[in-house]
């Protein structure tokens, strides 16, 4: 078992382009779940507009990167507005609902043949990160130390990445410990007593659905412009359920919950993957029970599990209050 | 009325706290019955009705209420006294009905609008927001707050230095209600009692016009109930009105300037206290037929002993005047 | 409660050990049917390009007859490009495959001259004309004409209200299918309070289960489905027993709980993939139907017919055993208002349980349905769980015969909405239906009204 390169793809992963990704999709996912108890099982939906707004704009408009990003952001208000507006007046569990048959409408409406020509259908679109790596300031070469090293285009991505991520905490940091917070967190509790002190409660949680989906958005646009190619198959339903998994690893209701939930995560499945990837490739398994195709299927088992296990045994994560979890459970 | 009858419970108000004839009683020329207009009326309800299946919940022709005066609302169980809250205050739709405050028409007016006109409710439920500390609730309870804009918010230099106002009414609020070393605890950690005082307190910080207290004093201690009812009477001195729910006849009878009696949603009796525990048809309310649910004895005789003992009490006061 | 869990994570481990891993053993002859939404049509041959750098578009003209594989010879496929300037026609071979060369890339049009087909063969889709988009570095595009034998056939141009007529049925029967799964995630809810995102995987269960008695061990259809659902129904019966309500008693709040049902469902789905795989099955008997029989200005097939007569019959039972049983009394109460049902002495844990029991048979019951027409895969359940949840919100969250009215419209909507939607396209109609009943009346058809915001 090669437990350097098993350790090395941890600590790679802790840092890496995964952890930001679910970093910001987890971030926005805290304001929506974590902050306001807004039940949204659709932030795969927001990454996926954010994504296709940049991709689209780009490959059929021919638009600058930087014009494709604000579409993309636009894009995700819209959708915000679109599911809020039918839900927020209603209870959480119709949120919920309708966020993933949203999510979920949007992807089959990327994937239709009848639009391929705008959307790329089932195959997606390329050629729209240009701008993004034309951009790259940092010379060629190698950088780094111990595992982490990286040439200078995966520099780039991280440190664009991790700037992006720093910003969102700070933005949600300055909002959640403002009057603006204090309403939001409010509605967690009652809505009926925010209403009763003359606040706009509707007002409020379309704000939060808005603010967390653009967060989620930007996640998808840095997903794909990293990746420099979109397909819509990416889009399942999964990407929400690591996004949750992230976020209540880190702790819910924290501004660095998200992120160190991401992080470790992420540097958790790349151990599994790696450990079960060595066991394979040196028979400790043997290849009737699984091979390493299917070692990918049981990382979502383990997912599936840990989430379980997480709510049951430690729903207040790493951040978390204990006491805070037992006040909230009514 | 005079001094407060000696033997009768210590909820009785100390004596400066109600100067004789230093106001004049604008109830004085107020007819005792139900839907009797008031002089200077700040809400006015008329034809409110809320139907739930086949059950009439509440059903009130005419309603008036007195500014700057406590109003008691009384009446059994399932009079339609919270409901009848709830449809004044905007967190229920009635099927018919219209309702003015201030001159200001408030049907069809969502919860949040009717609290920023001036009218501020609590819960018979509290609704303490657990996981805020007391002092956050209490910092929620203020209007007019300009960090609660979302971008504003983001410029903490707009809001800091009325964010310290706040902070500092807050401090005096919940001096008054005990709840100082209570500040920074989980609201949620509170005790019942102490959860409908930050209730209370909370409303109090909207600085409202008109408050309407759900059964304020239940699951109260006695003494600090005492301190509650002086601060109410302070609070209408200074211009407030209220309207509560309370089935405490003694608190009723210490602090209401005037006493309204519902019974299966409607308006049966209006009054001072003193004619309204005379009223052959309030203590038919209380224990006359009940169409639904039968009441068990254990009810029966506890309504009985209620409306007994506030007879008894009142004959005792005017044998002690004579 | 720390003992039950390992146990569970110990049992999923020795099930992915011992359990047949994926691609063992497939049926033969998976016929070309129409897969699930969401998913690409199963290619035919891969072929090799038959020159270098030539770009074809090709396919293979295969039906179903008798259970057997049929080639259709001599057939004529056109192929235009879009702007006109390119034409060419070929002939189906011996095997029933066509190839096209093409100019370059681009999007063009290739159209299968029905004319030309066999008697009594036809396309099932009545799609003669499609579109395709041929990329450049890709040497083969291939193309597919879902071809059928019989009745089974849409070949014929036929009115509008044959097809209206004939997709009406297909969505009563979808819609059956739907309302028998739901009406367990619907009482779940209602007496638990629940929102179970994993009730998918109970369908899928079923299907699983029957899948497994009927291929791997061999026994007739007939005997595999009504033991896939007893298993089911002790399944469900456990499950709620063993996991559920110890999570209850702990106090675990109802949106943990629904996290918890996601966790779950993932991990048992995964778990399915695993051990069934990533193709779709299908059953020994029955799945292959493509004679059908005519009522009137309808055709169906006997199995769909024989489903559409078996679920109505359980529905009907199912109403009649929460109407006038006690025990179904008692689930209605529970679910209505479960303090009241409680100081009534209704042992509400027992009537919880037995409700899991019920819903879990129940979807199996449909699982299996639809695995016989539709053909059996791991996500099947959870792909359906969005139109139950549809189905649910619509009837009324909570009550038993607003899962069974919802779930009908549903059905009928996603079937009938193919006269004028593109049928890709027709989950999606079903869950914009969904959208749109939230704004009109949240609380569905036969739910209670609540206060709303």
């Amino acid at each position: 078992m090669n437990w350097h390169s098993i350790l090395n793809g941890t600590l790679r992963a802790l840092v890496g382009r995964e952890a930001i990704i679910y970093s910001l999709a987890a971030i926005g996912l805290n304001v929506h779940f974590g902050y306001t108890g807004l039940l949204n099982f659709g932030q795969v939906g927001f990454m996926a507009i954010g994504a296709y707004g940049v991709a689209i704009s780009v490959t059929t408009w021919d638009v600058p990167l930087i014009v494709g990003v604000l579409i993309g952001v636009g894009a995700a208000v819209c959708l915000a507005l679109l599911l809020g507006i039918p839900t927020l007046r209603l209870r959480a569990d119709y949120l919920a609902i309708v966020t993933i048959a949203a999510s979920e409408i949007f992807r089959f409406m990327m994937s239709a043949p009848s639009w391929r020509d705008v959307t790329g259908g089932s195959d997606g679109l390329t050629g729209f990160a240009g701008d993004f790596f034309d951009a790259n300031p940092i010379p060629g070469g190698d950088y780094g130390f111990g595992p982490w090293h990286y040439s200078a285009r995966d520099l780039w991505i991280l440190s664009v990445g991790w700037v992006a991520v720093l910003l969102a905490v700070l933005l949600v940091r300055m909002l959640m410990h403002s009057p603006w917070g204090r309403i939001v967190k409010a509605i967690r509790e009652d809505e009926d007593a925010v209403r009763s002190l003359g606040k706009n409660v509707y007002s409020y949680k379309m704000q939060s659905l808005v603010l967390g989906g653009v967060i989620g958005a930007v996640g998808g646009m840095f997903w794909m412009i990293t990746q420099a190619s979109i397909t819509p198959g990416s889009f399942s339903t999964i990407p929400t359920f690591y996004a949750y998994a992230a976020l209540i690893l880190g702790g819910m209701a924290r501004v660095w919950g998200p992120v160190v939930g991401a992080m470790i995560f992420w540097a958790l499945l790349a151990f599994t993957q790696g450990i079960l990837d060595e066991a394979v490739a040196n028979d400790l398994i043997p290849s009737s029970i699984m091979d390493s195709n299917q070692a990918g299927n049981v990382r979502f088992i383990l997912v599936g599990i840990g989430l379980v296990l997480l709510m049951v045994y430690r729903p207040q994560g790493i951040f978390g209050d204990r006491r805070e979890i037992a006040l909230g459970e009514r | 009325m005079t001094d407060a009858p000696t033997d009768a419970p210590a909820l009785a108000l100390p004596d400066e706290a109600l100067p004789d004839g230093a106001r004049p009683n604008p109830f004085d020329q107020v007819r005792s019955s139900p839907g009797a207009p008031k002089p200077e009326p700040i809400l006015v309800a008329d034809e409110v009705r809320r139907r739930f299946g086949g059950l009439t919940a509440v059903d009130v022709r005419h309603l008036e209420v007195q500014r700057e005066a406590i109003t008691a609302l009384i009446g059994p169980n399932g009079a339609g006294k919270t409901t009848f809250f709830n449809l004044l205050t905007g967190f229920d739709k009635p099927d018919t009905g219209s309702w003015t405050f201030d001159d200001r028409r408030l049907e069809g007016l969502g919860a949040h609008k009717i609290a920023r006109t001036g009218m501020v409710r609590t819960f018979q439920l509290t609704k303490a927001l657990a996981r805020l500390s007391v002092m956050d609730n209490m910092k929620l309870g203020a209007t007019e707050q300009l960090g609660e804009n979302f971008f504003r918010a983001l410029l903490p230099r707009l809001w800091n230095s009325q964010e310290k106002e706040i902070e500092a009414r807050a401090v005096e609020l919940l001096g008054r209600f005990n709840l100082t070393h209570m500040r920074d605890e989980y609201a949620g950690t509170l005790s019942g009692g102490q959860r409908k005082l930050l209730e209370m307190a909370r409303a109090l910080m909207a600085q409202p016009k008109l408050v309407m207290l759900d059964e304020p004093m239940a699951g109260v201690n006695p003494a600090l109930a005492q301190t509650i009812i002086r601060h109410v009477a302070e609070l209408r001195d200074e211009g407030l009105t209220v309207v509560f729910v309370e089935h405490d006849m003694d608190v009723v009878r210490t602090i209401s300037d005037w006493v309204v009696v519902m019974s299966d949603g409607e308006i049966v009796a209006e009054g001072t206290h003193a004619s309204i525990v005379t009223n052959p048809a309030v203590i038919d309310a209380y224990l006359g037929a009940h169409h639904g649910t039968p009441m068990d004895r254990a009810e029966q005789d506890r309504q009985l002993a209620e409306a007994e003992a506030a007879i008894e009490a009142e004959r005792q006061a005017r044998e002690e005047e004579a | 409660m720390r003992r039950l869990v390992v146990a569970l994570v110990a049992a999923s481990a020795v099930g992915m050990a011992l359990a047949p891993g994926a691609g063992a053993q497939a049926p033969g002859g998976t016929p070309t049917t129409a897969a699930p939404p969401g998913a690409t049509p199963t290619t035919a041959a891969t072929g090799e390009a038959p020159a270098e750098d030539a770009l074809i578009v090709s396919g293979n003209l295969r039906y179903e007859q008798d259970d057997e594989a049929q080639t259709v010879e001599g057939a004529t496929v056109t192929v235009e490009s879009a702007d006109g300037e390119f034409s060419e026609s070929v002939e189906s071979d011996a095997d029933g495959r066509f190839e096209v060369p093409v100019p370059g890339p681009g999007t063009y049009t290739i159209t299968l001259d029905e004319e030309t087909l066999p008697e009594d063969v036809g396309l099932r889709n009545e799609r003669p004309s499609l579109d395709v988009r041929v990329r450049e570095g890709r040497a083969n595009t291939p193309v597919l004409f879902p071809l059928g034998f019989g009745d089974d056939v849409g070949r014929n141009v036929s009115s509008t209200l044959d097809r209206f007529l004939r997709l009406t049925v297909q969505g009563l029967r979808f819609g059956l299918i739907i309302a028998m799964c739901a009406i367990g995630l619907s009482l779940i809810f209602g007496t638990t309070r629940l929102t179970n995102f994993s009730h998918g995987e109970l369908v899928t269960f079923g299907a699983l289960m029957a899948y497994l008695f009927n291929v791997t061990f061999g026994w007739h259809i007939l005997i595999a489905a009504p033991l896939a659902i007893l298993v089911a129904t002790l399944v469900g019966s456990a499950f709620d027993r063993f996991f559920w309500r110890p999570l209850r008693n702990r106090g675990t709040g109802l949106i943990a709980m629904l996290v918890i049902s996601i966790g779950v469902g993932i991990a048992v789905r995964y778990t399915y993939n695993l051990q069934f795989g990533g193709f779709n099955r299908a059953y020994r008997q029955y799945s292959l139907q493509t004679e059908g029989l005519e009522l009137g200005p309808v055709t169906i097939v006997p199995r769909d017919l024989f489903g559409m007569v078996l679920s109505i019959l359980v529905l009907v039972g199912v109403a009649l055993f929460l109407q006038r049983t006690r025990t179904g009394k008692a689930m209605r109460a529970v679910a209505d208002n479960r303090d009241l049902a409680e100081s009534s002495g209704v042992d509400v844990d027992r009537v919880i349980n037995l409700v899991w029991a019920a819903g879990a048979g129940l979807a199996a019951l449909g699982g299996i349905l639809q695995g016989l027409s539709e053909q059996v895969s791991w996500q099947m359940g959870f792909q359906l769980l969005l139109l139950m949840f549809a189905g649910v919100t619509l009837g009324g969250l909570g009550t038993a015969y607003g899962a069974l009215v919802g779930s009908m419209v549903v059905g009928m909507v996603v079937e009938v909405s193919t006269l004028v939607i593109p049928s890709e396209f027709k989950t999606v109609t079903a869950l914009f239906i969904l959208i749109l009943i939230l704004l009109v009346r949240p609380q569905g058809i036969l739910g209670q009204a609540e206060r709303v915001g």
